[in-house]
């Protein structure tokens, strides 16, 4: 086991480095850069020259690269180009919103469609089947982006229970211990702090939650029906073990495998999907910077900086399924 | 087990809303004070950007400028809702004849932010400052100084020729006296740029704020820029929370001026412009700005104030005249008269909106009421064509995607109906969609990969060189880089007249050529931006250089 972590995390390293010199070239040939966003509008010939050079962008893009690269190594990701801000500075304060935004969706997802997936098999063909069936099409198919405006416009607009958007009111004092919210206004006993931002995260978590919920459900479905169908699930109904006892320990247990793993594959989607979430709510996470440092002057550190990250979550989720199927799955453990 | 879970979070939900409502009364019964213009209470504006920073000289866009301009003045100001000049920190001034020496008569006991008194010594120190700033990264970020003063003490770029600043002397407390190497068309207007704010200079030593940091590919500021910033105005700085996306501004209670209505400014950043709007129809935010043309009838009907700005801002056709067949003023000309302006202004300007005859609006001194206009007119238009043997002329036609300017709301709208009309008179057009920081402006003012473009301009100042001259005053890729030495010399001595009669005189007549002789573009509207509050909001004077400041106004 520890040879297999081993070994992963030299992956890791190699598939980081290889994928830093990438997009490092690949950020600086596309069209459009940093030092038109910086000028504006109103800068001449000669100050863009100068900014060019103040910025080292007149040197060989190998140079840039290795200059970035002995940064890094001192732990120096570099700043941000729009506000200055040292960029692990920017992506700390990002971080924490979309963890609780994704957090509360698979949350929603998971608690939702594990039981929701597992009572379609089990009443297999019959009206709540179909149902679920029916809605895990629609939440697969709806674009996030029309379904955050939906549910806002019916439940701001219209009905007016919950905020627009953000993740916590004007007003509302909160003390930033965690940068989790929630969280905080638990640890510091400004429980209306909680409140307000458990209310802030209602809607965006529930747009987010719709992908993972439909695959969930789908999934659980399908593996419960496939280990419904097995030999072992029929010796323990004919030894007359509990109903409850072969639900959790027989078909259960043995279901969820595929859907840990599609929990795991979520976990990227999830965060694709948290970039529109967050702009319709304005959610100020990882997604909002990143569209914001693609369409905002191509904020090159913070977009470096964000897609190495994404691609670390990526392997460390994947090694964390790879991992939970152990403990899930015996045989798993013995090879 | 699972309606458990349910009621749970119905339970949770109910007790949020609960937490949440009872917060709200308190707030409300807070407020509950009967008056007619309510003092007191939170103004609430959106913002659809993050600031870079608050210390005005390394500032050059509006979402940084809305802050700063709430805390700190500058020596001379505009009008509420114009734009003349008035006193701001100077009294009154005056400049010798040759327009090199500027006096300005300070006003008394005014104080910064951080009790310190504001005299001449500290006026000659701000200019001082930014005359003596070091550094590429610094000097990089100085786009209005750079714009008004060219150069600096040690100049870190290329080519840029002698500096107009000279010196400031404090002659006594109260007088500060301003001394240029050359007059300039730009003064004194632009002494009321946002950028040219005046700054507490024991704050900018304190907090360090000359150093900018270069850390690899990017700028890092001073805490006086990020922290503690310290001017004169009407609000102090109250704190910026990067992870709600607040800032927050408090009234200054020892403000020389009319004292803020509010308690407290806080300007929300919320970048999509649909949430924006959501969020004033919740009331979470009392105001926002630059609706879309499309939803402004929409917000007035619902009870809004939809505030229209007097129109300073342009929107032109810029030719590139890399291309052969454009260097022909005939072809020029042609396009001009192909173009049915009226019909755009009417299905695709905002309310307010007026074709364009000249390069600036028509309150700038210089305005010429005389110049050659260009009315819709497909024969004519036809004809100089032929004439010019450009009958089968193919055009690339470049305009911005994912933007939205003041005076372009809505470029692809603009673009499709100019093409239809260019192509109603035998013209090819290639419409290239490129967006806007990523490559529209580089392909048009880098490249000159276009023949035509759309692209336009806010005025900082009431000043024709702020318009005209930043356009056709040198020779730019973005119509391509003629040298039209007979235009350029036109604006370049009517920018150095410093007689207001010679002046205008000098400005019509560069402003008539334009139209009939060298024709680097066409003119096409000024469209006057709005601001929007709600019903319950008073005193905002929309600004027509979006210079509003927020004193004057209270909520409820």
């Amino acid at each position: 086991m520890l040879r297999v972590i081993v070994r992963r995390l030299l992956q890791l390293v190699v598939t980081l480095i290889g994928l830093s010199l990438l997009v490092f070239v690949w950020l600086r040939n596309l069209p459009g850069g940093p030092i038109e966003a910086l000028l504006g509008e109103r800068a001449t010939p000669e100050r863009r020259a100068l900014l060019v050079k103040a910025l080292g962008y007149d040197q060989p893009i190998l140079v840039q690269y290795a200059k970035f690269m002995q940064r890094l190594l001192t732990g120096d990701f570099g700043n941000s180009i729009r506000s200055g801000d040292p960029v692990t500075e920017v992506i700390g304060r990002a971080f924490p919103a979309t963890i609780e935004l994704a957090a509360a969706a698979m949350i929603i997802a998971i608690g939702l469609g594990v039981p929701l997936g597992y009572l379609a098999a089990r009443h297999r063909g019959r009206l709540l089947d179909n149902l679920s069936i029916a809605g895990t099409l629609l939440g697969i198919s709806i674009p996030i982006f029309f379904l955050g405006y939906l549910l806002k416009d019916v439940f701001t607009q219209n009905m007016h229970w919950f905020p627009p958007s953000g993740r916590i009111s004007t007003g509302v004092d909160n003390t930033n211990v965690t940068g989790f919210f929630v969280l905080d206004g638990l640890l510091t006993r400004e429980f209306d702090a909680t409140a307000d931002a458990l209310w802030h995260l209602i809607l965006p978590a529930l747009t987010l939650a719709t992908i993972p919920l439909a695959v969930i459900v789908r999934i659980t479905r399908a593996s419960v029906l496939d280990v419904l169908n097995e030999d072992f699930v029929r010796t323990a109904e004919a030894k007359g073990l509990r109903h409850k006892t072969i639900r959790g320990r027989h078909i259960l247990r043995n279901a969820l495998l595929p859907v840990v793993t599609t929990i795991g594959l979520q976990t990227g989607a999830l965060l694709s999907g948290a970039v529109l979430t967050e702009r319709v709510y304005n959610w100020g996470g990882l997604g909002t910077l990143i569209y914001n440092s693609i369409s905002g002057g191509r904020d090159y550190p913070v977009l470096q900086a964000l897609i190495l990250l994404a691609a670390l979550v990526f392997v460390v989720v994947n090694l964390l399924v790879d991992l939970s199927y152990a403990f899930i799955d015996p045989r798993v453990r013995v090879r | 087990m699972q309606a458990s879970r349910l009621k749970a979070a119905v339970a949770l939900a109910a007790a949020a809303a609960l937490a949440v409502g009872a917060s709200g009364c308190a707030k409300s019964e807070r407020d509950d004070d009967s008056g007619a213009a309510k003092t007191g209470g939170t103004f609430v504006f959106a913002g659809a950007g993050n600031p870079k920073n608050f210390d005005p000289i390394f500032n050059d866009d509006g979402e940084s400028f809305r802050p700063i301009r709430q805390m700190y003045d500058t020596l001379v100001q505009n009008k509420p809702g114009t734009a003349d000049l008035q006193g701001a920190l100077a009294e009154s001034w005056e400049h010798d004849p040759e327009g090199k020496v500027w006096t300005f008569h300070l006003r008394k006991n005014v104080k910064f932010h951080d009790g310190t008194p504001f005299n001449a010594a500290a006026v000659c120190f701000n200019f001082d400052r930014w005359f003596n700033m070091k550094g590429a990264a610094a000097q990089s970020q100085m786009i209005y100084y750079s714009d008004v003063f060219g150069g600096f003490a040690k100049n870190e770029a290329e080519g840029v020729g002698e500096p107009v600043y000279n010196k400031c002397e404090a002659k006594d407390d109260g007088t500060a006296v301003v001394t240029m190497n050359r007059y300039k068309g730009a003064f004194p207007g632009a002494f009321a740029l946002t950028a040219l704010s005046i700054a507490s200079p024991e704050a900018l030593k304190k907090y360090d704020a000359d150093t900018v940091k270069q850390n690899g590919d990017s700028f890092e500021y001073s805490a006086f820029a990020n922290e503690h910033p310290v001017g004169t105005g009407p609000f102090t700085f109250g704190g910026w929370d990067k992870a709600k996306g607040e800032i927050t501004l408090n009234r200054n209670p020892d403000y020389w001026g009319e004292k803020a209505k509010v308690d407290k400014l806080v300007i929300k950043i919320i970048e999509d412009e649909n949430t924006r709007k959501q969020e004033l129809r919740a009331g979470t935010v009392q105001g926002i700005d630059f609706p879309a043309p499309a939803d402004r009838k929409a917000l007035a009907g619902e009870g809004f104030q939809v505030l229209d700005r007097p129109a300073f801002n342009i929107l032109y056709l810029g030719f590139n005249q890399k291309n052969p067949k454009l260097k022909d003023l005939r072809v020029r000309q042609a396009i001009a008269y192909a173009l049915n302006r009226q019909a755009l202004v009417q299905t695709k300007g905002p309310g307010g909106t007026k074709v364009a005859d000249e390069f600036m609006p028509d309150t700038v001194l210089g305005y010429a009421s005389d110049v050659q206009k260009y009315d819709y007119n497909v024969d004519k238009a036809k004809q100089l064509l032929k004439e010019a043997g450009a009958e089968n002329l193919t055009l690339n036609f470049y305009y911005p995607t994912d933007v939205s300017r003041p005076y372009m709301p809505n470029p692809q709208e603009i673009f499709t109906v100019l093409a239809n009309d260019l192509q109603a008179v035998g013209i090819k057009v290639n419409g290239v969609a490129r967006p806007w920081n990523g490559g529209y402006k580089d392909d048009v003012q880098q490249f000159g990969k276009h023949d035509l473009h759309i692209l336009g301009w806010t005025g900082d100042y009431n000043d024709p060189g702020n318009f005209v001259g930043t356009f056709f005053g040198r020779g730019k890729v973005e119509f391509g880089d003629q040298a039209m030495t007979e235009m350029f010399d036109a604006i370049t001595k009517a920018d150095a007249t410093v007689d207001e009669a010679g002046k205008k005189a000098a400005w019509e007549q560069v402003n008539r050529d334009i139209a009939a002789k060298w024709l680097p573009a066409v003119p096409v509207w000024h469209a006057p931006p709005a601001i929007v509050v709600t019903k319950d909001v008073k005193g905002l004077v929309a600004s027509p250089l979006t210079d509003e400041r927020f004193n004057t106004v209270s909520v409820g």
